[in-house]
């Protein structure tokens, strides 16, 4: 059995380690509220942004744009979007692992498989791999949409070159503060917004006048189209991490809770058997005297 | 009272402003074009620049970088990447931008460095957008 001093230590110990596990819950509610205000913004522009290219490409003969070309697939490019930091979770390991079996299902078919790492866990792990071809790290706290630019155009330029036939994106999709699942987003080639194109055209009004001509401005759209999807992607990702270390780091101040209270029923009985023993030496002391 | 159309400017970091003017004043790609109301659709895209607008007979000034904008159903569109009202311009700190920036492409230019001067050019343009948009006509 531990003694008293031992088990006095353990306690302040783990009480110790809860201060610290709540402070994170903490931090990464605030952080959590920030990305999702980040979201929030974002939206607006996203929206108008979706109308205006569903507006444009019902016209668009897709053959015009090297971007949108569909070639037969013997590369695949993943873009896997992870978070900086660790503590949050499997929230990082469930990506990975999704993008490990995407590579093994896409390797059995016979193409090859690069991988470009947003976020340093994804580096961190498929490095030994080889087959990280760009690693970009520390830059998913600074929501800025020239750093997702910065990716989108050498993926893009990786697709013209033809080195990647398909470009997809692997990462932690926000579906609530309690949820988060890996999600696959194919990016690369851009594939013409279908649907309710005819009735967006019906709602436009009819026919714009284009300033230049269609075909230029799809140039300067398609870009831009990769660059808002891999940033709202950016945007959710760093939403579901705040939201995974939140409730890991919440489980792990209720386990600290939980420890605590079985390593003080251990004290409080050890403490007692001292005391009890104490008592029987007096009480065998005053007998001895009597006698 | 004149008619009006909505002008609305949106930029990643949320709707910056969304007013109903009375003509809206752009850099489009072939030059500075006009928006009254009800304006034909259009779709047009957007260089780094000033962007001005009338509102009951008040002038107002926005530097905007480079995206595209949208005219349809009496409602004028920008979705751009960046927008700063000309009030809430740093004329110093432009100032300071604008030198940097030529700095920055002179030795580019010399060293025959592509992507540097591209860069330097957008900064440069960017800066003195800010200083037109703030009132300084760069000399």
């Amino acid at each position: 059995m531990a003694s008293l001093k031992d088990v006095q230590m353990k306690i302040q110990g783990v009480k110790k380690t809860s201060q610290i596990t709540k402070a994170m819950n903490m931090v990464a509610a605030a952080k959590l509220r920030g990305a999702q205000q980040r979201m929030e913004d974002f939206r607006p522009y996203a929206d108008q942004f979706n109308d205006a290219m569903t507006s444009m490409s019902g016209s668009m003969e897709t053959s015009l744009f090297p971007l949108m070309e569909v070639r037969e697939v013997n590369s695949v490019e993943l873009i896997v979007v992870t978070s900086d930091r660790g503590l949050c979770g499997s929230f990082n390991a469930h990506i990975l692992k999704t993008a490990e079996r995407q590579m093994a299902r896409l390797e059995e078919e016979g193409k090859t498989v690069s991988l470009v790492c947003v976020g340093k866990k994804g580096n961190a792990y498929f490095k030994k791999f080889g087959k990280v071809r760009k690693s970009y790290p520390d830059l998913m706290g600074t929501f800025q949409m020239f750093n997702a630019r910065e990716i989108v155009q050498d993926a893009a330029a990786n697709f013209l070159a033809g080195e990647t036939d398909e470009v997809r994106l692997v990462f932690g999709e926000y579906i609530s503060v309690a949820a988060q699942r890996p999600a696959v987003k194919a990016l690369l080639p851009i594939q013409p917004l279908a649907g309710d194109e005819a009735a967006a055209e019906v709602a436009e009004g009819g026919d714009f006048i284009y300033e230049p001509s269609p075909t230029e401005i799809m140039d300067v759209l398609l870009p831009l189209y990769l660059n808002v999807m891999l940033y709202r992607v950016m945007l959710e990702v760093s939403a579901s991490e705040h939201a995974a270390r939140m409730s890991a780091m919440d489980n792990a101040t209720n386990a600290c809770a939980d420890i605590i209270s079985s390593l003080t029923l251990i004290y409080n009985k050890a403490r007692q058997a001292g005391i009890t023993a104490e008592l029987m030496d007096i009480v065998g002391g005053a007998e001895a005297l009597k006698g | 009272m004149a008619e009006t159309i909505k002008l609305e400017v949106v930029t990643p970091r949320g709707a910056v402003l969304s007013e109903n003017v009375d003509i809206v004043t752009a850099p489009g790609y072939g030059g500075e074009f006009g928006v009254l109301a009800n304006h034909a659709p259009l779709l047009s895209t957007i260089k780094i620049g000033v962007m001005s607008y009338k509102k009951s007979g008040k002038d107002q000034q926005l530097m905007i970088s480079g995206g595209f904008c949208k005219v349809a159903d009496n409602r004028i569109t920008f979705l751009v990447e960046s927008a700063e009202f000309g009030g809430d311009i740093d004329v110093d700190r432009a100032m300071r931008a604008k030198e940097r920036a030529e700095k920055r492409l002179a030795e580019a230019l010399r060293k025959a460095e592509h992507l540097n001067q591209a860069r330097a050019e957008a900064a440069l343009q960017r800066s003195l957008a800010r200083l037109r948009a703030a009132g300084h006509e760069p000399s």
